[in-house]
């Protein structure tokens, strides 16, 4: 049991002072700035506001900039603040087929209606340092075109003119992009997604406990605001043989998605603006029964942002989660769904682990005192044997 | 009200003006949030994916024309000024001036996503497989 402690209040209104000045750091190098990071750390954010399970871009900056660059402890001012939020209601189901794709790609299929984007990644860079983005006068430029003061392919065009952009050529991509495992399913060789009887709204874990056997609303908003590390390990654990999963990427897709609220005092759907989201679409190998034949299965990842390896981890282990649905045993721990479920959440997690270093000093003297006495008690019935032992013998 | 949502604050101040037109605040700028759904599959069962900060408001102008706005973020001032643009949008006919001005912005917002997908499209790629030993 934790007894509470009083007092200190002098000391830590001292280290509020000292790590807003180790926050700042150097006084002599210019103050971050809130869009600075907005628009400079997108990758970052983008994690805030998953793990923080509040899409607000600037929050996300800003909570990024307050813990300097502590992604949970960030993601931990997100959801504080969001508990102070009134909430206006649900949007209508978003719609990711119409999103504006910045990027999407497919391991399945080579040519795919729409086609392969590949948008802004870093999959195909060569992970060298760019030294140009350091702020330093001796400028070394590496033999990857993605690096800054060379002229890669980025000024070509038909034209063979350096000043005409890449995308002046371009046609603009279909406002309309089919999902790649809606196209197996045309064909029935893919497990349907399809909404249940009547489309019930979704359980909501913010609102009410979970309990297990969860279902896969439930799985998929815990994984949606899980920690991207965890599910990550999590993903690779199936792949290695901890969950019998190697799929294929059917799809990924990046871009931009409209919200859609429906006001109780207005009665129609209003257009609230555009999210970025990904999605992750995993195809894995079959299964199938008496009554259906063998079919390949789905994994489901969606996050905020640009957040591929998230998106991907949690359809990693979406898939791994659905294995009571395919009556497959649950063996590991990313198909347990108890076991995800309760670990996952990095806000949770953090604020378990880090209680530790809280005062303990009831609980320890408590325990202190026990193993003086179970000591004391052992070198007494010790001295007690040695003293019969001789009484034995004779 | 796609449009204005999607519109910055000094874009919907620069179509209403310097001289805001008289009107009663009816539910001050309120910062809030939608829970966003998705879909299981992108089709199939819905499920929470997390919250999104929304901020609304409504006014009532001199003419008892109402106004509502309704947009992702926090901006409270831009809320009321969309509430105010969207108040008399409704008092002028389709053809006018601020109806017309509203559909540039969308022309503009059209504009800027009509690039963002062409910038997309010039990464558009063409993998072919190799075949082994050929």
């Amino acid at each position: 049991m934790y007894v509470a402690v009083k007092g200190g209040e002098a000391a830590i209104l001292a280290t509020h002072d000292l790590v807003a000045e180790a926050r700042r750091g150097d006084a002599a190098v210019p103050e971050i700035s809130v869009a600075q990071i907005r628009e400079q750390q997108g990758l970052a954010c983008a994690r805030v506001m998953n793990e923080g399970s509040l899409y607000d871009a600037d929050l996300a900056a800003l909570a990024l900039k307050q813990a300097q660059g502590d992604v949970i402890e960030a993601a931990f001012l997100m959801r504080a603040y969001r508990t102070t939020l009134p909430r206006f209601g649900s949007s209508e189901p978003i719609d990711t087929a119409r999103m504006a794709i910045r990027r999407r790609v497919s391991a399945t299929y080579k040519d795919l209606p729409g086609g392969q984007v590949l948008g802004p990644t870093y999959d195909y860079t060569h992970r060298l340092f760019d030294f140009a983005l350091m702020d330093n006068e001796s400028v070394m430029v590496g033999p990857d075109p993605t690096i800054s003061g060379q002229d890669g392919a980025s000024g070509a065009n038909a034209a063979g003119d350096a000043r005409v952009k890449p995308e002046h050529d371009a046609k603009p991509l279909d406002s309309h992009m089919p999902r790649v495992p809606d196209i197996l399913g045309a064909e029935g060789l893919m497990e349907p997604e399809i909404a249940p009887e009547g489309d019930p709204r979704p359980f909501d874990l913010t609102r009410e406990p979970v309990s297990f056997p969860a279902d896969r609303d439930v799985r998929l908003q815990a994984m949606a605001r899980g920690d991207e590390g965890f599910l990550l390990g999590l993903g690779y654990s199936v792949q290695r043989g901890f969950g019998n999963s190697h799929p294929f990427v059917g799809e990924i897709r990046v871009g931009e998605v409209s919200v859609e609220f429906v006001p109780e005092e207005l009665g129609f759907a209003v257009d609230l603006g555009e999210i970025t989201l990904t999605e992750c679409q995993m195809v894995n190998q079959f299964a199938g029964s008496k009554d259906v034949p063998p079919q390949f299965t789905r994994g489901y990842g969606l996050a905020f942002g640009h957040s591929e390896r998230k998106a991907m981890s949690m359809s990693l282990v979406d898939r791994a989660l659905k294995c009571r649905e395919f009556g497959e045993a649950a063996q590991y721990p990313a198909q347990q769904d108890e076991f995800v479920l309760y670990h996952s959440d990095n806000v949770e997690a953090a604020g378990f682990v880090e209680h530790l270093k809280l005062p303990h000093y009831v609980d320890f003297q408590g325990e202190l005192e026990l193993i003086r006495r179970i000591r004391k008690e052992r070198a007494e019935r010790l001295a007690n044997e040695t003293e019969a032992l001789p009484e034995a013998a004779e | 009200m796609a449009v204005l949502s999607r519109a910055s604050r000094a874009e919907i101040a620069a179509l209403l003006g310097p001289d805001l037109p008289e009107h009663e605040v009816l539910k001050a700028p309120e910062i809030g949030t939608v829970m966003v759904e998705g879909r299981a599959g992108g089709a199939g069962r819905r499920f929470n994916l997390g919250e999104a900060t929304v901020t609304r408001c409504v006014v009532r102008l001199a003419d008892g024309l109402m106004g509502f706005s309704y947009a992702l973020g926090r901006d409270a001032r831009k809320a009321r000024l969309a509430a105010i643009l969207d108040a008399r949008l409704q008092a002028q006919a389709p053809g006018s001036a601020l109806h017309q001005a509203v559909g540039a912005l969308a022309a503009r917002q059209a504009t800027a996503r009509d690039l963002a997908s062409r910038k997309a499209a010039a990464t558009k790629v063409d993998f072919f497989t190799l075949v082994r030993g050929a």
